[in-house]
């Protein structure tokens, strides 16, 4: 049977994690080999994305270049994975992002070399296995596989509390997505139940009639396990915890991708398999959405810890991204994704030069440095780009999705937008302030007048980043149009089902009222 | 097969592991002092010879005596009990000769054990059940105390010869009972005499039912009938722990589904709510005392309870479904608990096991190799893909959720993320905590390291393909339930 292009993209870093593992290092003295072998693996990986990209027919909204398997026919459980515009983007950000993160683990990690680079790419598997998965089944398979490699990365080479926080991240996780297991296989049996056949087939399920009640609690189960890896208020403590803890790679990877896991999730699961319940709760996720907006920008605010307030405002932009969503409008959901793209983008690069700084001086306080922009001016210059990036400033990548993110939540509710709003500003304050703390001023610190500036491997690492963001921000018509279609979809199902639903009155057992009026 | 008379085929299995047992008590009879034999291989040949024998026998439908069947069902658990056996064997070769175990009484003690389960899995008929039940029986309160001079040992054999004759006798009495009402201990006709009954005619019916129930949640260690799970456990050494907690656990399973399925399947709507209690509460109680346990062993112990919990689910869900997700959940949990007592037993020393949580501190260090095997079994105990574990379990969630049992499935997949929290800690351990003192280097021997590799490669064959093996699962409840 061939492989396609969508099989190559995950089984190519298996295979370099399989390869890596041949590679006997006992006393660490291939270390240099690993690393190269790592980021050439990698590399090819973001080759094979593009590749895929290349190929892709952005005008369709199907998905393409399907491949399918049947993997355990007793319960019609297939191999089944594609791309439409939105999972084919995020699958190119996980491709561009892993280098990058091979990149600032290639001196600050100097114990165990081999095993992280095997779990780094089996990490990039399962990521972008997720994300191509058209097989509940499957995707569960992924999502939860996932898992493992990022336990190993945060729990052995993580900083002074790694211990707690791999095993919080997990366990957290599985607690939310193993409700989403159940929720899954409640699918399949309703689905058993209509046509006589058990199906894991995302686009079956899609077609499937839920009774309101049902998408109730099954809504509710998916959204949970969403939610948590968004993370949504108040779902969120771990996630300081996790990307403190986290070696840089880890927390790029994290930011850039992983809580993408979440809110894609949202996209292409609970809120088109359960549109009733999805009209239902949006409401109250906006509402949770904007106090994360919001609270996550207090919180970032008064942090000591420069990774701390890095995490604390994902949390705050991971609002806006959910607030897209919930808007169920085209505009919303677009700068949704698109604000998934430059949020991994820029909260990447943040988590890479924070890095950076704490390889150097081995902390990561704010009040340790002051002035660095004399000792480093090219590293500083990159920061400021990335920060203006981070906060939105028209031109670069953040100001596209969250403008359109704005937009779509105006034509839904403008009350959600007021609460929004306050949250950009607020990023302005308590980036440029951490900025001005680190950077502007008379060197505070003797130990960091000697701070060396980018070396060659960073600078391999930040260029991307801010090359990207700035294409981003001037050219986001090359990835809104290929997600367009996708997107127009996936609205256009919601809110065919939500008419439906609204004409026929008949609405038995509901929870409360699940026949919202939506604009 | 042909040359053999229809009559005795179906006993075949258990022939080819009671020669070899009996081949093994020759061997050391006429072994010399000192003198080194592979009596093991002796037990690998003959539970090579049940494996043909059941293979040849498959769809066969076979029936000797009117009390041992040779349906799939119990070809099925017949060829998981063979596999446990040869993995209990293979480890074995290297704890037998550092511990100073007999090796002679020890392969023996096995291969009886494993003619019980294999009758016990077979047998169609309550007494034939009892007989088989006791022949495993003894033979494992022997093997739990075989290392005399370990008081620990001592105690949990008597712990578990006192609390298991006691629930032998709970099933005597059920039996007897059985056969007080329907006169009859053949499966079959007390399945025909009960369908016809109704339990407002028949009050004791109840009583018989409970008190089997008894004495099978003894032997599978269900809540609140688990008390001896974790001393036994625990004292025993560690490879024995394995293939108590897999063998009879299987076996047992396999007797009590066939029971329950089959003869007792017209009162299920009566004993379902029963047994979704004693699920509930092994589920629950075996992964959150799980949590509080510092020993590995004992740990384990807890949850192996858990798991039979998981295996009541299948049970109460009772459809085809559920059936077959016992016997694939009894076949991935049988290799991935034997793989990690099998870790654990290698890594014990004579005077010392070895078994304490601290006792894995960085373990990687020194040992990748094991660690990575137990990370993998400890995974797939946990549930996670792409290992057996995880097929199995989302295998009886799947059974629990189409028979419309959303509240067992919930706090089946809730208690398996607390169990998850368990099985982490021996990774922390293993992997994320540095050890004090250097570790003494311990050597594998091939034949260990084989079993260990054959059966990662099988938890992950479970994991990613499991399609064969579920659909042998499937054909073997389409025979007879």
């Amino acid at each position: 049977m061939a492989i396609g292009l969508l099989s190559i993209s995950w089984l190519l870093p298996v295979a370099g994690a399989a390869l890596l593992l041949f590679i006997g290092n006992a006393d660490g003295r291939r270390d240099r080999l690993i690393r190269w072998v790592t980021l050439i693996v990698s590399i090819a990986v973001f080759a094979v994305t593009l590749a895929m990209w290349a190929s892709f027919n952005a005008g369709s909204p199907e998905f393409q270049l399907v491949e399918r398997h049947p993997w355990i026919p007793a319960f019609g459980i297939d191999y089944y994975i594609g791309v439409d515009g939105i999972s084919l983007l995020l699958v190119v950000l996980t491709g561009f992002l892993t280098p990058i993160a091979v990149l600032s683990s290639w001196i600050s990690i100097e114990k165990k070399v081999k095993e992280f680079f095997i779990f780094l790419l089996l990490l990039e598997a399962a990521m972008i296995g997720v994300f191509l998965s058209l097989d509940l089944f499957l995707f569960y398979v992924f999502w939860d596989a996932m898992l493992v490699p990022m336990y190993f990365l945060i729990g052995i080479w993580g900083y002074d509390q790694r211990i707690y926080a791999a095993i919080k991240f997990m366990l957290y996780t599985m607690a939310g997505s193993v409700l989403m297991l159940i929720a899954i296989l409640g699918l399949a049996y309703l689905h058993n139940a209509a046509t006589g056949s058990y199906s894991f087939d995302l686009l079956k399920l899609y077609t499937l009639d839920i009774a309101p009640r049902t998408q109730f609690w099954f809504f509710l189960a998916f959204a949970v396990a969403f939610a948590i890896k968004v993370p949504l208020f108040p779902f969120h403590t771990w996630l300081p915890d996790a990307h403190v803890q986290a070696p840089t790679a880890g927390s790029v990877i994290l930011a850039g991708v992983l809580l993408k896991m979440g809110t894609y999730g949202f996209v292409r699961f609970a809120f088109p398999l359960f549109p009733l319940a999805a009209a239902y709760f949006a409401p109250w996720i906006a509402v949770l959405a904007v106090i994360g907006i919001i609270y996550g920008a207090l919180v970032a605010m008064v942090q000591p810890d420069m990774k701390k307030l890095v995490a604390y405002s994902s949390v705050s932009h991971l609002g806006f991204v959910v607030l897209g969503i919930c808007a169920m409008n085209v505009n919303g959901m677009q700068g949704a994704v698109y604000q998934m793209l430059a949020h991994g983008v820029s909260t990447g690069g943040l988590f890479l030069i924070v890095g950076m700084l704490s390889d150097r001086r081995h902390t990561r306080l704010i009040s340790e440095f002051g002035g660095l922009k004399t000792p480093m001016p090219r590293l500083t210059a990159a920061f400021m780009l990335i920060t203006l990036a981070s906060i939105g400033l028209p031109g670069l990548n953040g100001f596209i999705g969250e403008f359109l993110i704005m937009l779509g939540a105006f034509r839904w509710d403008p009350r959600y937008v007021v609460g929004a709003g306050l949250g950009v500003i607020l990023s302005a304050v308590y980036m440029l302030w951490m900025f001005q703390r680190v950077y502007y001023g008379k060197v505070t610190h003797s130990e960091n007048a000697t701070l060396p500036d980018l070396l060659p491997h960073e600078w391999g690492s930040v260029i991307p980043l801010c090359a990207i963001a700035v294409v981003m921000g001037v050219f986001p018509t090359i990835f809104l149009k290929p997600m367009e279609p996708a997107v127009t979809r996936v609205v256009e199902r919601m809110q065919n089902v939500q008419t439906l639903r609204v004409q026929n009155v008949n609405v038995p057992n509901v929870p409360n009222d699940l026949t919202v009026r939506r604009r | 097969m042909r040359s053999i008379p229809a009559a005795i085929q179906a006993i075949v299995p258990m022939l080819s592991v009671a020669l070899a047992a009996l081949a093994c008590m020759a061997a050391e009879a006429f072994r010399e002092k000192d003198e080194r034999m592979p009596i093991g291989g002796l037990g690998i040949v003959g539970l090579i010879g049940a494996a043909i024998s059941a293979a040849f026998l498959w769809n066969g439908n076979t029936a000797s005596f009117g009390v041992i069947s040779g349906d799939n069902f119990g070809l099925f658990v017949t060829l998981v009990l063979v596999a446990v056996g040869i993995l209990t064997i293979m480890f074995s070769s290297q704890v037998v000769d550092r511990d100073g175990i007999p090796a002679g009484e020890y392969y023996t003690l096995i291969l009886f054990a494993l003619v019980g389960m294999i009758m016990m899995a077979t047998a169609t008929d309550l007494l034939v059940i009892f007989i088989a039940l006791e022949i495993l029986s003894l033979a494992v309160y022997v093997l739990t105390g075989i290392r005399r001079e370990d008081a620990r040992a001592t105690e949990a054999a008597f712990k578990y010869f006192l609390l298991g004759a006691f629930s032998s006798a709970f099933f005597l009495y059920g039996i007897a009972f059985t056969f007080g009402l329907t006169g009859s201990t053949h499966l079959d006709r007390i399945g025909s005499y009960l369908a016809a009954q109704s339990l407002s005619d028949n009050p004791l019916i109840l009583v018989a039912l409970g008190l089997l129930l008894v004495g099978f949640a003894f032997k599978i260690s269900a809540v609140p009938f688990h008390m001896w799970t974790p001393d036994a456990y625990e004292g025993a050494p560690a490879i024995v722990t394995g293939f108590m907690s897999t063998g009879v656990k299987a076996a047992a399973f396999a007797a009590f589904a066939r029971v329950f399925l089959s003869s007792f399947e017209p009162f299920s709507a009566d004993w379902a709510p029963i047994v979704w209690v004693i699920a509930a509460a092994t589920m629950i109680l075996g992964t959150v005392v799980g949590v509080a346990q510092t020993n590995l062993k004992r740990m384990l112990a807890y949850s192996s309870i858990a798991h039979g919990g998981y295996l009541l689910v299948g049970l109460v869900a009772a459809n085809e479904v559920g059936k077959a997700a016992i016997l694939f959940y009894l076949a991935a949990y049988a290799i991935t608990n034997l793989a990690a007592f099998g870790v654990i037993a290698l890594l014990g020393a004579r005077d010392r096991a070895n078994d304490e949580l601290r006792d894995y501190a960085g373990l990687w260090y020194s040992h990748p190799g094991l660690s990575a095997l137990m990370t993998v079994c400890l995974l797939s105990l946990g549930g996670l893909p792409p290992t057996a574990g995880f097929i199995g379990k989302w295998y009886i969630f799947s059974a629990a959720v189409s028979a419309g049992y959303y509240g067992l499935a919930i706090i089946g997949v809730l208690t398996s993320v607390i169990s998850v929290f368990f099985y982490l800690r021996v990774v922390v351990m293993m992997y994320m905590q540095e050890r004090g003192t250097e570790a003494p280097r311990i050597h594998i021997n091939a034949v260990s390291m084989t079993a260990l590799t054959v059966a990662i490669v099988a938890i992950f064959y479970l994991g990613i393909l499991p399609t064969q093996v579920l659909n042998l699962a499937a054909q073997s409840i389409a025979t007879i339930f």
